[in-house]
Order: C-alpha cells, then sequence, then structure tokens
C-alpha cells in the first residue's frame, strides 16, 4: 500500500524528496561517513525518530495489527453466537463469500454508487469551483455556505434528504406533484443515496480543484481570448490540461471514499432494494449476526479492493503526469 | 465599447447567479430540517418546506430524554479528546517531517496516506473483539483511539505542509543563543505554528463528530454512544409515532457547532484541507 502510493507523495513533496535522497545517498557512501555524522545530527536524528514515534505506533497498532487480525480470524470458522465450534477452515470463508450471490450484488452496488457519484462530483463539483473562482460578490458568503455541506454530519444528511423524499412528509412528492414512495424502489433508491453523497461531498472536491485554478495563470486565459478561442475551447484546451494533477488527486480521494460508503445507505434503506453495499455487508456480518469468521474475510476483501482502486489510480498518475511532462 | 460592456454585465450576472444557486444548493437540506425540528407533531407531515407555525417542543422533548443529553455529552467529550491527542501527535511528527533530516522521512509520509485511505470496515470486526476482550468496548477511549488513527494522516499533512511556511531562520537563532533543539521547538516555534495547529485541530474535529461507522459498531450503551449513533437508535413515544421532530431537532443540534465553525473559520478549513493535496 505504501509503495504503491508513494509516486503521489512524490508529486506533492518534491523538498522532502531531495533532502531524502540526499540522505541516503550519504548513508550509501559507507561506514565513515556515518561515524562521520556530527554529535548535532546525530541528536537531530533521534529527536526526529522520537517525534515520530507516537503517530507511527498508534497508527501501525490500530491499522496494520487489526488488518493482520482481520486476516487471521477471516482464516477460521468463528461465530461468536457458537463460540465452541471454533476451527481453522483455511480459505473456506472466502470461497463462501465468493460464491454468493450477495457478495457480487453487494460489488454491483458498491460500483453504481462510486461511479455515479463521482462523476457526478466531477461535473458539479467543476462548476462550483468555476463559479468560486470567477465570483467577486459574495465571496465569503459563497465559500462560508459551501462548507456547511462538507461539515454537517453525514447521518444529519442522509435523515435531511430521506425525510424530503418521503411521501406525506417530505417536501418533494408536493414540489413534483406525485406520491411517489423512492426509497421502496432500487432504481430510485439509488437516486436518493447517490444525491445525498453528492450534496455532501461535492463541496470537497470544488474546494479540492478550486485550488488547482488558482494555480492557473491568468495570462494564459486572456492569451488565449486575444486568440478568439470561446469559453469552452478555454476550459478544454487551457484551464483542464492545467489542473490536470489537482483533478486526479480529487478522483483519487473521493474515489476511495465512495467505495466504503456506508452512514447514507445505513440510514436511508439499511441496504434493502438491492442497495446493500460491501461496507454495509461487512457490517452486518460482523455486528449483527456476529459471525466474526466470515465478516472478516468480507473486510480482507474491501481493504484488497480499496488497494486495487489506489493502485490503478496511481498508475493512471504515473502517466498522465509523464505524458504532461512528454508535452511541455 | 458598448458591446463590451455589455458582455462585461452579462458575464456579471452569469457568476452572481452562479454564486446564488451554491448558496441554495448548500442551505436547502439544512433549512428543510431546520423547519421540520420547528413543525408541531400536528402538521409535520404537511410537506410543507416552511412550517405554518412554529414550535420548540421537539427540543424540549429530546433534552428532557436522558439518552440525548449524555450521547451530546459523549460526542464533544470524545471528539475534543480525540482532536487534542491527534494534534499534538501530528505536531510532534509534522515537526520533525518538515524540519529535521533523518532516514525514513518519506515512508512515514506514505504510511499516513497509506492510513488515510484504509477503509474503516475492515478493522471494525478485529476492533470489536480486540475492544471486547480488553475492556475497551463502549467506552470513551475505544472511540478515541479510532478516531485519532484515523486523523493522524490529515493532521500530519497539514502541519507538514503549514510548517514549511514558518520563518525558520528564527529557531536558528536561537539555537545561536544556546537553546537545545527542542528549547527551539517549544518557544519559538510552538507559537507561530499555533495557526497550522488550529487549522488541524478543526479538521479532526469535524471527522470526530461526524463520524457514524465507529460510533454503532464499538459502543452500546449510553455511556459511550454519540449523537449520530443514538440518532439511528431513536424511538417514537409510541410504536406508532415516528421520531421525526426528535431526529430533526437533535440533527439541528448536533449541526449548529459544524455551522459556527464554518462562518468562524471557514479560511482555515479551506486552506487545511487543499494543502497537501495540491502541492504537486
Amino acid at each position: 500500500m505504501s509503495q504503491a502510493a508513494e509516486p503521489v507523495i512524490a508529486e506533492q513533496v518534491d523538498d522532502d524528496e531531495e533532502r531524502a535522497t540526499a540522505a541516503s545517498r550519504g548513508d550509501r557512501r559507507g561506514g565513515d561517513r556515518r561515524r562521520g555524522l556530527t554529535d548535532r545530527a546525530r541528536a537531530e536524528r533521534s529527536l526526529a525518530w522520537k517525534l515520530c514515534a507516537p503517530a507511527v505506533v498508534v497508527m501501525l497498532a490500530v491499522t496494520a495489527y487489526p488488518i493482520a487480525y482481520a486476516v487471521w480470524l477471516s482464516l477460521q470458522r468463528y461465530d461468536l453466537r457458537f463460540p465452541n465450534e471454533r476451527g481453522f477452515v483455511g480459505l473456506q470463508n472466502y470461497v463462501d463469500v465468493l460464491r454468493a450471490g450477495l457478495w457480487w450484488q453487494d460489488v454491483a452496488a458498491t460500483v453504481i454508487i462510486t461511479v455515479i457519484t463521482v462523476a457526478l462530483e466531477l461535473v458539479v463539483g467543476m462548476a462550483l469551483a468555476l463559479v468560486m473562482h470567477r465570483a467577486v460578490f459574495g465571496r465569503q458568503t459563497v465559500r462560508a455556505s459551501i462548507l456547511i455541506p462538507y461539515g454537517i454530519v453525514t447521518v444529519v444528511a442522509a435523515f435531511a434528504w430521506q425525510f424530503a423524499f418521503t411521501p406525506d412528509l417530505g417536501f418533494v412528492n408536493q414540489w413534483l406533484n406525485t406520491d411517489r414512495a423512492w426509497l421502496t424502489e432500487r432504481a430510485t433508491s439509488f437516486l436518493v443515496i447517490t444525491l445525498t453523497e453528492v450534496w455532501k461531498t461535492t463541496p470537497f472536491m470544488a474546494l479540492l480543484l478550486l485550488a488547482g485554478l488558482a494555480t492557473v495563470p491568468d495570462v494564459l486565459q486572456q492569451a488565449a481570448k486575444v486568440d478568439g478561442a470561446n469559453a469552452w475551447q478555454r476550459f478544454f484546451k487551457v484551464t483542464l490540461p492545467n489542473i490536470k494533477a489537482a483533478v486526479l488527486v480529487a478522483l483519487l480521494f473521493r474515489t476511495l471514499d465512495a467505495v466504503r460508503i456506508f452512514d447514507s445507505v445505513f440510514i436511508q434503506t439499511q441496504g434493502a432494494n438491492g442497495t446493500e453495499t460491501l461496507s454495509i455487508l461487512g457490517y452486518s456480518q460482523l455486528i449483527n449476526r456476529l459471525n466474526l469468521g466470515v465478516g472478516s474475510a468480507v473486510s480482507v476483501l474491501i481493504f484488497l479492493i480499496v488497494i486495487l482502486v489506489a493502485f490503478l489510480f496511481v498508475k493512471g498518475f504515473d502517466t498522465e503526469l509523464s505524458q504532461a511532462r512528454g508535452e511541455r | 465599447m458598448a458591446v463590451g460592456s455589455v458582455q462585461g454585465a452579462r458575464e456579471r450576472a452569469f457568476w452572481v447567479i452562479g454564486s446564488v444557486a451554491i448558496v441554495v444548493y448548500a442551505l436547502t437540506p439544512v433549512a428543510w430540517i431546520l423547519s421540520l425540528s420547528l413543525k408541531p407533531s400536528g402538521s409535520l407531515t404537511d410537506g410543507r418546506f416552511v412550517p405554518r407555525e412554529v414550535t420548540f417542543e421537539h427540543y424540549a422533548s429530546i433534552f428532557e430524554e436522558g439518552f440525548f443529553t449524555s450521547a451530546l455529552r459523549n460526542s464533544v467529550g470524545i471528539a475534543l479528546l480525540a482532536t487534542l491527542l491527534a494534534v499534538v501527535l501530528a505536531t510532534f511528527a509534522a515537526y520533525a517531517i518538515s524540519r529535521l533530516d533523518f532516514p525514513g522521512k518519506r515512508l512515514i509520509l506514505s504510511g499516513a496516506l497509506a492510513v488515510a485511505m484504509f477503509p474503516p470496515i475492515s478493522i471494525v470486526g478485529p476492533l470489536f473483539n480486540m475492544w471486547r476482550s480488553i475492556g475497551l468496548y463502549d467506552t470513551w477511549l475505544g472511540l478515541i483511539i479510532p478516531y485519532m488513527t484515523f486523523t493522524l494522516p490529515l493532521a500530519i499533512w497539514t502541519l507538514a505542509a503549514f510548517f514549511r511556511e514558518i520563518p525558520w531562520d528564527l529557531e536558528k537563532a536561537a539555537q545561536v543563543d544556546g537553546a537545545t533543539p527542542f528549547q527551539a521547538f517549544r518557544r519559538v516555534i510552538v507559537p507561530l505554528a499555533a495557526p497550522g495547529v488550529f487549522t488541524a485541530a478543526i479538521l479532526v474535529f469535524i471527522f470526530a463528530w461526524n463520524d457514524f461507522l465507529f460510533a454503532i459498531t464499538l459502543t452500546s450503551t449510553e455511556s459511550a454512544r454519540t449523537v449520530p449513533a443514538s440518532m439511528a437508535f431513536f424511538t417514537g413515544a409510541s410504536q406508532f409515532e415516528q421520531p421525526t421532530g426528535s431526529i430533526a431537532a437533535a440533527a439541528v443540534v448536533v449541526t449548529v457547532p459544524i455551522i459556527v465553525m464554518v462562518l468562524v473559520f471557514q479560511r482555515r478549513i479551506v486552506a487545511g484541507l487543499t494543502s497537501g493535496a495540491v502541492k504537486g
């Protein structure tokens, strides 16, 4: 995981990379160089390690150790309702999970929600970012209001939208003049869940894109304008290529976030009508059924999916960025 | 000239309309839940966006119920303690990363990024089992530990980005004057770094305040259940009554701190969210 993530880091903290490689070059030069470390340098290293140790220990203890423990649990028959039947079963839990139709249905639901929400968020987020970038009027108000969906508790957002779409309670049916029960059908359930997610997380996307827009020199826009490019051409030929890195970072973070969607589905449908996502599946196996073996197998599989997505993105990063460099 | 100014005015109007649309987009659901929380029980189901008459009965009823006030106390306490711990640990680490020369720096930053991408559901089962056996299940600490862990990456990246902007010559000056590295850190850098630390604290608090997954899996009673988790278990006064009004009131109460923070610290939140991401 950390290896896959490295190219991102390299892009983001160039100066660190230089410092770090300089340090490792020094190391490779061998013993006398190491002995040649001044007391000051040695004190600096030891201070640095002491300062980092607590954070590193906590992160390892609460992620690396439990995931290893999850792998261990996933190889056992371990149901808290039948503790006496505990035993090692190898990969049987994985076979059971992957053979079940439910797993694949949940994969499909998760993919549907992820693809639709992230695609919509990119489009809406870009629109919001462009408006905020250009708006000269009420900038503070716009920025403050866009932060509210970002900051609001997801459970609250989920309830707000659920109530809005509930017949005889919400305003949506009133406005659309229908009596549709949105959260009882598959397609409309997805619609409400997706809407909630998009509303809640687009601001994050928009702010990342806005920061990217701020790095595009205005001169480029002016030059394109003088050359007679219209607004669309200026956006697709000038703005977009210049904020590619910001777009990719935003997409990466939002995709990983969308894959683990839990809160709004739990509140709005509890996974009914075929909207059960992978995180909901893991939860129901672990907490409702207390089946730690099968539940852990689901957890480990979700972990692997996240690694795969991150890996694909980082690969994409590499080619995109090297292409961008090649063009220049 | 005339054409230009017409075009300018048109463009201006376009961006103004866009800004208004953003404000409407952001505030509609918030206004809706506020409206629901103020509707009298009798007219909850009238489907109107603006309540015909206003009542505080739902607020009165949730604050009379012991479980909401205890959930609120848990939320505030757990979020504040998690914030404090995460920010202290992240400050140490970020200082070392942005200032000191040592092998393993990149590994720590990559590792932090990996933790940021880590799916929480993957460790819910193990934590559930571990916490039950070591007595952390359904305690404040049982939630503070995962919150601290999952916010450390964000805090470390944000702080490291802020620390790079600090005029470090002052630190050298202090060291020339005979201060040890640690004294230079504590006396000179901490006051300079305070705004960055504050930004990280806001982001960590929002995360901890927001969490639902850990809150429903690692707690079972009022002793540690936070507001988002308790909202999922609200029940009506009778079997046939939906607790809509209570949920709406609780939702507004738990949203108020977020709105206050957003209004007061918007600049810092934006800076913090975007600091790590766009440096490349």
